[in-house]
């Protein structure tokens, strides 16, 4: 090797990296494994997966300082594609975790799926979420939200025999491409006009460009930022959210809802806060009135569902999610206006930690309901004390938090700490907007908490005892104690909104 | 006693009953399991109630009251460093009549309910509600960090809607709904303005808040917050024309909710006006002054007319309606004494919070017992042409009644009468800078308020225990001896709050001037 070369090529902490790779390792043993393993031995697959991702959670742990970089430029200024720092972490913890409680959820039903498929795409998909939050430079910013994406219209469309499953899958698809693209050709200009992909440089570039340059810059941050708005479901490109939730999979909603939005939300994070950093002024009010529509749009939707239709279950958590997604872009709308924006990053981060616990937590007590009625109505509920309560206190206990009163004492905090940054933004009128969705969501998620306690009418006829699988009472069980355990001690997760994350 | 006692005891009371409430749920352990499991979780009930009572004679009874401005039995611990939230709890003179009045009224439900347990589904859970809200209840008068009120204020709405729409009478559901999601914009907007305060003053404590007394926050924040926590404790206390909640949520309430929504969920509103909107943001708060003393006057008016026209014949009137109403309008004369801004004022705001505790709690067991005995609150249906005639069938339960309507209307040496005069001559002498013409008309108007309110009380009572159907029909059950467990003592304390009402008000007193900035 010439010293010209040794002097470009760049340096890879292997550690630093080992979560995505883990991942990615995994995926691809696990597709190979496929082929060779005979049907019998297949739910070894699962735990395999399971296995890789629990190893992706403890290669987290020697880098708990927080302080590394790897594929750092060797000339110039220090900018590195790859950061491990605390929001790395913390939003890789978000992944692996909530990836984790999905794979618990699937283990059960995987005769339904195809088995080396399903795990290969999940932990693909996984891999992408995990790299996502540690790039900064843009192209390594879209690569991994592609690989987020891809496999995710693939767990969509599974079900083959399913036609709402595949028709799922084409709304995605499409809705997700057409984001790529308008992103490809934002980034592009943003690059035209700076000429560095690099997310600290960006921010350097952006302010130094040439006058001529500077409405170039900006589409380009506009049109990087819709396309961002397309991949989270921010209204008003929210409409491919609910209709892919009730197609899918139910394990796949529910990771879709958590870890795909919860990646996507650190893409948007890194684009705003640091590269379009200068820009803080057209993107905060902008992301503002998304943020009031988005959480309008899905609390309003969510209202109207009719608990007697089929998959209405699914389709409520489906809009709530969107007028979740409203509420974490709260912060972040706030972070447009301030100097120092690590508290609003912080409680945008503390709420996505808190919605991802509660949310795979009701979507895990809805896989249980789904064994025994299949059209997983929210009718379905009534009376699940009676039968079983344990699951309706569970499912009680994470609406009232993703409801955000107590005992959900982690969702109330959450909810404070969002209402918090935006006060202290001052950004008076979004609060109350946000405090007149509270109130919305609550009657919806109250009337569906009030149905578990419902004396249900005697039928006649024993119905058949459906026996729970121990991975999915686990997935439940998990979720339920790291619910209490924040809602004992929330100083767990609401640590990151004191700014300690950059 | 010391003080390690009293902070002992203070987050005992707290704790206590939430521990309760998960006991409740657990089966039973050997040896208390009872005649049946419906019996042993509401004796469960009976008794963790009855050792929050005990705890709270305790800290009573360990009460420095020389010092009954000065916060004792406090603890102060870290809890949620990220958002400086303190668990930090403590007890003056403002607070602890009020935290004696819940674990009372607690207890009396409880005891009530173990021997006469509302038609509706399994004990069990009714009583770990009683405890949760018990613990909210207890948690919002004790706590002297603004969050943590926050947290103590939400903690009583599920518990309550449960409930309303589960032991509840006709329209439960909807009553029960509106309970909620009005009470919870309420203090969702009101979570603002506690946001604004602590972001701006830079802590949420509330006993550092109150000793600036509002010197870190301009006026504008001032009146901002004011106008946002306001209206938070206004739907709660329920100032009118935020009231419309209550009637419904009465009407359908069981017995032991109704007792406890107006016993002590209605007092978290006025304490909330008076613990953090009078020291915190005196600017804000004498900005609104004129306003909430305004409002508070329409209630009390619009609260008698109301009443007037349910004990009209022929109106198809609720008995239990009628009293919520007359929540309403005794609610008016509280806010009157807040709004007044002074030291009589207030401390007539005070003492009408705990007699409205009392006579209304009383009232709300006795039509209770009304309708288990004919089935209805109907006063139509109850009254007739001629009269229930109550004294003839129910001596008791009649004389009762008449001793409840009586106490509610104000007359002198009962414990309604204190506060409403202090409340009125508060506005006689509204404070500094108050448009004293614009307060005189309000003491006015009050005053008429009064006589309303002795019309239709008395309306009530010739309706309900006078008449002349004694004679053929059936004789009825009169007052049992749970039922003269549950009320006698608030019967007691009605009377021994009329005749020796400077107890109370020495108590109150000094801390009402320290709240008020006179220090």
């Amino acid at each position: 090797m010439t010293d010209l070369a040794g002097g470009l090529v760049q340096s890879i902490d292997w550690l630093a990296v080992a979560p995505p790779t883990i991942l990615a390792v995994v995926a691809l043993a696990v597709l190979v494994a496929d082929l060779f393993v005979d049907e019998a031995r297949r739910p070894l697959l699962g735990w395999a997966a399971v296995g890789g991702l629990v190893l992706a959670g403890l290669s987290l742990l020697p880098l708990l300082n927080g302080a590394r970089t790897t594929f750092c430029l060797t000339t110039g200024a220090h900018n590195c594609s790859y950061v491990a720092d605390h929001f790395t972490l913390a939003i890789q913890l978000l992944v692996i975790g909530g990836a984790l409680l999905t794979a618990l959820l699937s283990l059960h039903n995987q005769d339904r799926l195809p088995t080396g498929e399903f795990w290969f795409l999940l932990l693909s998909s996984a891999a992408g979420a995990a790299l996502l939050p540690a790039s900064r430079d843009l192209a390594t910013l879209v690569v991994a939200l592609e690989v987020v994406s891809l496999p995710s219209f693939a767990l969509v469309g599974l079900r083959r025999s399913d036609r709402l499953s595949s028709e799922a899958a084409l709304k995605f698809f499409l809705s997700s491409v057409t984001a790529t693209a308008v992103m490809l050709l934002g980034v592009s200009f943003v690059y035209a006009a700076t000429g560095t992909l690099h997310l600290g440089a960006l921010s350097d570039g952006l302010t130094h460009a040439p006058a001529q340059l500077v409405t170039l810059a900006k589409t380009g941050a506009v049109l990087t930022l819709v396309g961002f708005a397309f991949k989270l479901g921010v209204a008003p490109f929210h409409f491919w959210v609910p209709d892919t939730y009730a197609g899918a999979p139910l394990p796949v909603a529910a990771y879709l809802s958590v870890v795909g939005k919860a990646a996507g939300f650190s893409g948007l994070i890194l684009v705003t806060v640091i590269a379009f950093k200068p820009y803080g002024d057209v993107w905060g009010p902008a992301l503002a009135v998304l943020a009031a529509l988005t959480m309008t749009v899905g609390n309003v939707a969510a209202l109207r569902q009719r608990p007697e239709h089929p998959r209405s279950a699914v389709r409520l958590l489906a809009w709530s999610s969107i007028g979740q997604a409203g509420y974490l872009l709260v912060p972040l709308a706030a972070a447009g206006y301030v100097a120092d924006p690590r508290h609003q990053i912080g409680a945008t981060v503390s709420y996505a930690l808190m919605y991802t616990v509660v949310n795979l937590g009701a979507f895990g007590v809805a896989a249980l309901v789904l064994r025994s009625d299949a059209l997983n109505r929210i009718t379905d509920y009534r009376g699940l004390y009676a039968r079983r309560p344990l699951a309706a206190l569970a499912l009680a206990f994470f609406l009232l938090c993703l409801a955000g009163l107590p005992p959900g004492i982690i969702g109330l905090f959450a909810k404070v700490v969002v209402f918090s940054s935006a006060v202290d933004a001052g950004l008076g009128w979004l609060a109350v907007i946000m405090a007149v969705n509270v109130v919305i969501a609550l009657y919806y998620y109250l009337r569906w908490t009030a149905l578990l306690f419902v004396r249900p009418e005697p039928v006649p006829g024993e119905a058949a005892a459906v026996r729970t699988p121990a991975s999915l009472t686990a997935a439940i069980a998990a979720a339920a104690v790291v619910g209490i355990a924040l809602s004992g001690a929330p100083q767990l997760v609401l640590r990151f909104a004191s700014g300690s994350l950059f | 006693m010391n003080d390690t006692v009293l902070q002992y005891a203070l987050a005992a009371l707290v704790v206590l009953p939430l521990l309760g409430a998960i006991g409740a749920l657990l089966p039973a352990p050997p040896g208390l399991k009872g005649r049946d499991p419906d019996q042993a979780v509401l004796r469960h009930g009976v008794t963790v109630t009855g050792a929050v009572l005990l705890l709270s004679i305790v800290l009573a009874a360990g009460f420095d009251y020389r010092h009954s401005a000065r916060m004792q039995g406090t603890t102060d611990l870290s809890w949620i460093p990220a958002l400086h939230i303190r668990i930090h709890l403590g007890v003056d003179g403002v607070s602890l009549p009020l935290i004696v009045l819940t674990a009372l009224l607690t207890f009396l439900c409880a005891l009530h309910a173990y021997f006469k347990m509302p038609e509706g589904p399994s004990p069990k859970a009714f009583v770990a509600l009683l405890l949760v809200l018990e613990a909210g209840t207890i948690g919002t008068f004790a706590v002297l960090d603004l969050m943590l009120f926050f947290l103590a204020f939400e903690m009583v709405l599920i518990p309550m809607y449960f409930l309303i729409a589960r032991w509840g009478g006709e329209g439960r559901d909807r009553a029960a709904f509106r309970f909620i999601l009005y009470t919870l914009l309420g203090s969702v907007v009101m979570l603002l303005g506690l946001l604004l305060i602590g972001l701006k003053a830079g802590t949420f404590d509330m006993v550092a808040l109150a000793t600036d007394n509002g010197s870190k926050l301009s006026h504008s924040t001032q009146i901002i917050a004011v106008l946002a926590i306001g209206i938070g404790l206004a739907v709660k206390a329920p100032m009118w024309p935020l009231h419309t909640w209550l009637p419904d949520a009465h009407t359908a309430a069981p017995t032991t909710g109704s007792v406890l929504l107006a016993g002590v969920l209605l007092k978290m509103g006025t304490y909330g006006l008076v613990r953090i909107v009078l020291p915190i943001a005196p600017q804000g708060a004498h900005f609104f002054a004129p306003y909430l003393a305004a409002f508070a006057v329409v209630g009390i008016l619009y609260g008698s007319l109301a009443c007037l026209a349910l004990g009209r014949q022929g109106n198809k009137g609720d008995l239990k309606r009628l009293i919520a109403y007359s929540s309403v309008g005794h609610m008016g004369f509280v806010l009157l004494g807040i709004a007044t801004l002074t030291p009589t004022g207030v401390n007539g705001a005070l003492f009408a919070n705990i007699a409205h505790g009392l006579i209304t709690g009383l009232l709300f067991f006795l039509v209770g017992a009304v309708k288990d005995r004919y089935g209805s609150t109907d006063l139509d249906r109850l009254a007739g042409t001629s009269g229930a005639a109550l004294y003839g069938t129910a001596p008791r339960l009649g004389g009762l009644l008449a001793f409840g309507a009586v106490a509610s209307l104000g007359l002198p040496g009962l414990a309604g009468f204190w506060g409403e005069m202090l409340a009125m001559f508060g506005a006689f002498h509204p404070a500094a800078g108050l448009s004293r013409p614009a307060y005189l008309t309000f003491m006015g108007l009050a005053a008429f308020g009064t006589l309303l309110t002795a019309a239709y009380l008395l309306v009530v009572v010739r309706r309900v225990c006078m008449g002349d159907r004694s004679a053929e029909e059936v004789r009825l059950v009169d007052v049992q001896g749970f039922e003269f467990a549950a009320w006698s003592p608030l019967v007691v304390l009605t009377v021994l709050a009329g005749l020796w009402p400077a107890a109370l008000l020495g108590l109150t007193d000094p801390a009402v001037h320290t709240l008020l900035g006179g220090h």
